[in-house]
């Protein structure tokens, strides 16, 4: 191995969020499925990770925990934003409400008056390039925009600045957004992120099974193992420019290659 | 502020905001090509408009071929004649509005009942093992057969025909609702409570809003119960304390052995129940599947 890429064990000292010894078992007894065991992560404020990792190592299910739709087994997650807003594959949108009507929901729920709901929106589909596409329906929108849509409504439900977390760093978490579009589409979408990344200033936890999407986009990739899910180890990958950067992908690709060939037997 | 982002990207800025408004543009998907609304009108009235006109001349011909006494097959000017004279005489108005009131409040009280109730049954377990099938079950009994124990309770009176009413409805819209809300698609109510919801804003904001279409064919359904278990209550249930209602007056037809009558009463109950499908429940259904865009069940 010649890349000279270095690994990173040591956490920044403030964390958005902080992962200690979690772990998390489905079932009971003989059929105890462990998902997560001992997992240590941290993210910083307007820190962009990517986790990696086969089918079954347990990524969702670590994004599930830090949104609160979870609660680990085991060890304890220290959460120090406001509510993180969570993108899924699917863009999910509610099909009765228009793209603005989507975005307008967490607010709405957070009991935001209309006024500040509207203007909001409106600065958060501008944000994603949808500006004046508002009151378009989902139905009418394509793959790609309704998850720019999707992205804007997660991260309406940051910005509301009333709740416990407010004024604390925001994070976002992200559950293989782009894996259902087509290439095209994804590859521009990853740049909007990044765009939207540096304007925002957010956290990002971004799961994927694309070490290429990852090495792209974070700024630390973490490569999880599979049944049960572990810190493998993690690649420090800011600023890399192309030919580090495709050393970079072939030596996380080589290492979760391994991962899952010692499924193998 | 993240940290230094010194990535090089390979396209500029500017560039993928181009590249991305040409995507949009392109996968956007077309909407349909609409027909002008006369056309529109016009293609969905004149099939049924069509189907009456054979109707009436079939029997129109059997009348005149006299396969049956006059007795028992009316010709189809009498049976005019018969409804014509209520409206000369405005006598249909009471008829109409006695029925179409009970029949309305009747839905009313049992959308107030059924709606806590399917949701009961929808999110607790427990509720759901134990009186869903008893509803279920409900909805299988003809409400008919509820008459003589509502006649015995309240007497011969509104209540025991607003008792008939209601066992006739609740069961339907109840399952209606409960079916919408077990075809939500699971994500939804998952992204809720990503965005924030409680259990309350929850259920008024993601939930109700997407159970909406299959509730809406329960309320259909209900409204069609609630009819006839009304028509049925009337018809069984007769006296003059109740105000003549069409079931009433069919019921008169029989007695005075008048069958131009009691046709004519047939026809003024299924105009009420085809007319209140037509001009309530079917515009509802229609706008809440286009703005969803599942415009092949749009009629």
């Amino acid at each position: 191995m010649t890349a000279t890429i270095e690994t990173r064990t040591v956490a920044p000292p403030v964390t958005t969020v902080r992962f200690h010894q979690v772990g998390k078992t489905f079932g009971q007894s003989t059929k105890a499925v462990v998902a997560l065991d001992q997992v240590d992560l941290a993210v910083g404020p307007g820190e962009f990770v990517c986790l990696v990792g086969a089918s079954g190592c347990g990524k969702t299910t670590l994004l599930n925990l830090v949104a609160g739709l979870d609660q680990p087994t085991s060890g304890r997650i220290e959460l120090n934003s406001s509510r993180p807003a969570v993108v899924f594959q699917e863009a999910a949108l509610m099909p009765w409400l228009t793209a603005a009507g989507n975005v307008e929901l967490p607010l709405r729920m957070a009991g935001v008056g209309k006024a500040a709901r509207r203007a909001t929106a409106a600065e958060l589909l501008e944000l994603v390039r949808l500006a004046g596409l508002g009151d378009k329906r989902p139905h009418e929108l394509s793959g790609g925009m309704r998850q720019r849509v999707a992205l804007a409504r997660a991260l309406a439900s940051t910005t509301d600045h009333t709740g416990a977390g407010a004024g604390k760093p925001s994070l976002l978490l992200m559950d293989e957004p782009f894996s259902a579009l087509d290439a095209i589409t994804r590859d521009v979408l990853q740049g909007e992120l990044l765009r939207i990344w540096r304007a925002t200033g957010t956290a990002i936890l971004f799961v994927t099974h694309d070490v290429r999407e990852a090495v792209r986009l974070g700024q630390r990739v973490v490569l999880l193992s599979s049944r049960p899910g572990r810190v493998v180890r993690e690649w420090n990958v800011d600023g890399l420019t192309d030919g580090a950067e495709a050393a970079a992908v072939d030596e996380v690709n080589a290492a979760l290659r391994t991962v899952i060939s010692s499924h193998a037997a | 502020m993240p940290p230094e982002a010194t990535r090089v990207h390979p396209v500029d800025d500017r560039d993928a905001g181009s590249v991305e408004a040409g995507l949009d543009a392109l996968d956007t998907p077309v909407t349909a090509y609409r027909e002008s609304p006369v056309r529109r009108i016009a293609a969905r009235a004149l099939p049924p408009i069509g189907a009456i006109a054979v109707f009436v001349l079939i029997w129109q011909v059997l009348w005149a071929a006299a396969f049956w006494p006059e007795f028992k097959l009316p010709a189809p000017v009498a049976v005019w004649d018969q409804i014509w004279q209520l409206v000369v005489s405005g006598e249909i108005l009471e008829l109409f509005w006695t029925s179409v009131h009970r029949a309305v409040i009747g839905f009313a009280i049992s959308l107030l009942i059924a709606v806590p109730l399917g949701l009961a049954i929808a999110n607790i377990t427990v509720v759901r093992r134990g009186v869903g099938p008893l509803v279920s079950g409900l909805q299988s009994l003809p409400s008919v057969a509820w008459v003589p124990a509502a006649i015995l309770w309240f007497g011969l009176n509104d209540r025991a025909i607003y008792w008939v009413v209601l066992l006739g409805a609740v069961p339907s819209i109840a399952n209606g609702l409960v079916s919408g809300l077990d075809q939500v698609p699971p994500i939804l109510p998952r992204v809720g409570q990503a965005l924030g919801a409680g259990r309350w804003s929850g259920i008024r904001y993601i939930l109700l809003p997407a159970a909406l279409p299959g509730f809406l064919g329960g309320l259909k359904q209900g409204w069609a119960f609630s009819w006839r278990s009304l028509m049925a209550a009337e018809l069984i249930a007769t006296s003059p304390d109740l105000g003549e209602g069409l079931g009433q007056y069919l019921h008169n037809g029989m007695s005075l052995s008048d069958i131009s009558m009691v046709f004519a009463g047939i026809l003024l109950i299924f105009v009420v129940g085809v007319g209140i499908e037509l001009l309530v429940f079917r515009p509802l259904e229609n706008s809440v599947l286009r703005a969803r865009g599942l415009t092949q069940g749009v009629r």
